[in-house]
């Protein structure tokens, strides 16, 4: 098997240059999947480098508003290093460097003063593995705000009540508010994150596989709860899960070995893809 | 775009294997439902009885083969979850069989008017007069119905748009049947209920182009991903060649 997959990363080693060209050939046709849709992200030429290896190559896209979309790829595409470009959270990793531009709301948020405690505060993330802060559930809610300085009791409680609802978890924690998070179950920790991520009414959600330690049960919960939030969030999902994906997602966008190699609907993503090297991932191919 | 050397090219070798079974499993149904027909054409030619019956008992193997394929294809819906060309392979493999399965029930029809012909104590001559043209609409559709098996086991578009044309054809002499017929009747009323039982029998061929048709249209969606059904032939021609 670890065979198999060394040899399917030699042989699409070789095969790269086709893809960007691939790449290139959809774009000039001018077919724009996001054409009737309010851009919340765009995303211009971006290139991320570790050191010296490259990660992500000229990366071109633009993310709706109030719609799920989710990146695809196999471990290493650079999926979770494009999401991680939204909120700036690859400045914490020393040898990564940047090129091009990520606008929202019009402002490129690697441009100079940029605040990066408030880009954060607009783009949320929530991880793979909950990670709830050791303290009461009510805490971890009102967490964001007495950071930003807010401690006045009647305010928290109303905000804490509204992210938990939002978070639907309010029913089931709301005679125990003070209880430590770490006693719940890994389900409602994370949705206790999304709670804590919504508090500070972010305008961008990141989910980085927010369901991929959870059990179906609470993976169902996790997709129900993002059918609902994109009424209020523009919801950028990162999954493994292809069928969570088919299932979430408005738009797809599937990486390859740092490139963008397609971006449409999530129907025609699962239904009739343009590009084989994607029919060839989600049907379970060698490349 | 679906072709056949992609089928087998999954990580996962049973998933392969499942959907290479399927696939024989619709070509093996599509050829009995061929020798139903051939049957069922010789049945109405020799005045054979017999061969009708044989017909008739057959449906069975089909109606089962039916939902033998059904099955399957609900578990591959189950297990894998099926994406893109894959979806679309199975997708078209339940809508495929269900056109087999209803040519198997015209089959049987022009197998039951045959007995019911046969078994009057001669055949009238006049009915005779017009088994030519019967026999030309038969084998004629049969063709269809062959070369739309051999389109989908292709996956060849091309030759699912040009057998689709041949359903204009099946349709232009049905019509001719029933305009000379129909002239009969009228010339003869007391033969009527004689002659409705041949104007069946031609109708039911007639059935079985369009459900060859259909089986072309499925292969067009199986490969490219376009639904040309309810389509002019031009606007299916265009869209099969739409890259």
């Amino acid at each position: 098997m670890i065979q198999d997959q060394t040899q399917e990363l030699n042989v699409n080693q070789e095969s790269k240059t086709e893809t960007q060209q691939a790449g290139k050939s959809n774009q000039s046709q001018g077919y724009n999947p996001v054409a009737d849709e309010t851009i919340a992200i765009e995303v211009e030429k971006l290139n991320l480098f570790y050191g010296d290896k490259q990660a992500l190559f000229d990366i071109d896209l633009e993310i709706p508003e109030k719609k799920v979309t989710a990146f695809i790829g196999p471990s290493g595409c650079g999926k979770s290093t494009l999401l991680r470009c939204f909120n700036r959270m690859n400045d914490l990793v020393d040898i990564a460097r940047t090129e091009g531009q990520i606008r929202l709301d019009n402002e490129n948020i690697y441009g100079k003063g940029v605040d990066v405690a408030e880009l954060r505060r607009k783009v949320g993330m929530v991880f793979q593995k909950p990670n709830p802060f050791p303290k009461s559930i009510y805490e971890n809610v009102a967490y964001g705000l007495r950071l930003q300085g807010i401690n006045k009791r009647r305010v928290l409680d109303e905000v804490v009540e509204w992210a938990l609802k939002g978070a639907a978890l309010w029913d089931e924690v709301k005679d125990r508010l003070h209880e430590n998070a770490l006693g719940m179950s890994g389900g409602q920790q994370q949705r206790l994150c999304i709670a804590r991520a919504i508090a500070v009414q972010p305008e961008v959600l990141l989910l980085d596989e927010p369901a991929s330690a959870l059990d179906p049960i609470s993976t169902l919960k996790i997709e129900e709860l993002i059918n609902e939030l994109k009424n209020d969030y523009t919801i950028v999902i990162v999954t493994h899960n292809m069928q969570q994906a088919a299932r979430v997602s408005d738009y797809t966008a599937f990486m390859y070995m740092g490139d963008m190699v397609e971006f449409d609907n999530t129907d025609k993503i699962f239904t009739n893809p343009e590009k084989k090297k994607t029919e060839d991932y989600i049907t379970g191919r060698y490349g | 775009m679906m072709d056949n050397e992609h089928l087998g090219t999954h990580i996962s070798k049973q998933f392969n294997a499942d959907l290479e079974n399927l696939r024989e499993e619709v070509l093996a149904m599509g050829g009995i439902v061929e020798e139903q027909i051939t049957l069922a054409l010789d049945a109405f030619t020799n005045n054979d009885s017999d061969m009708a019956d044989k017909v008739i008992a057959n449906e069975k193997t089909v109606n089962a083969k039916e939902m033998k394929i059904d099955e399957a294809c609900t578990k591959v819906l189950a297990k894998r979850q099926p994406a893109a060309g894959d979806l679309r392979l199975i997708v078209t493999i339940l809508k495929t069989i269900t056109d087999l399965e209803r040519m198997g029930d015209e089959a049987e029809k022009v197998a039951r008017m045959a007995k019911a012909i046969a078994n009057k104590e001669a055949a009238p001559a006049h009915v005779k007069l017009h088994y030519g043209a019967l026999l030309h609409l038969g084998n004629h559709v049969k063709k269809m119905l062959h070369d739309a098996l051999d389109a989908f086991a292709r996956m060849d578009v091309d030759s699912a748009v040009n057998v689709a044309k041949l359903d204009n054809q099946a349709d232009e002499e049905y019509n001719a049947i029933s305009r000379q017929l129909i002239t009969y009747m009228m010339e003869e009323p007391r033969r009527i209920s004689e002659v409705l039982d041949f104007m069946w029998s031609a109708r039911a061929l007639e059935r079985i182009g369009d459900h060859a048709n259909n089986i072309c249209e499925y292969v067009v969606y199986l490969v490219q991903g376009e639904d040309v059904r309810h389509k002019s032939w031009d606007e299916m021609q265009r869209l099969a060649k739409d890259e």
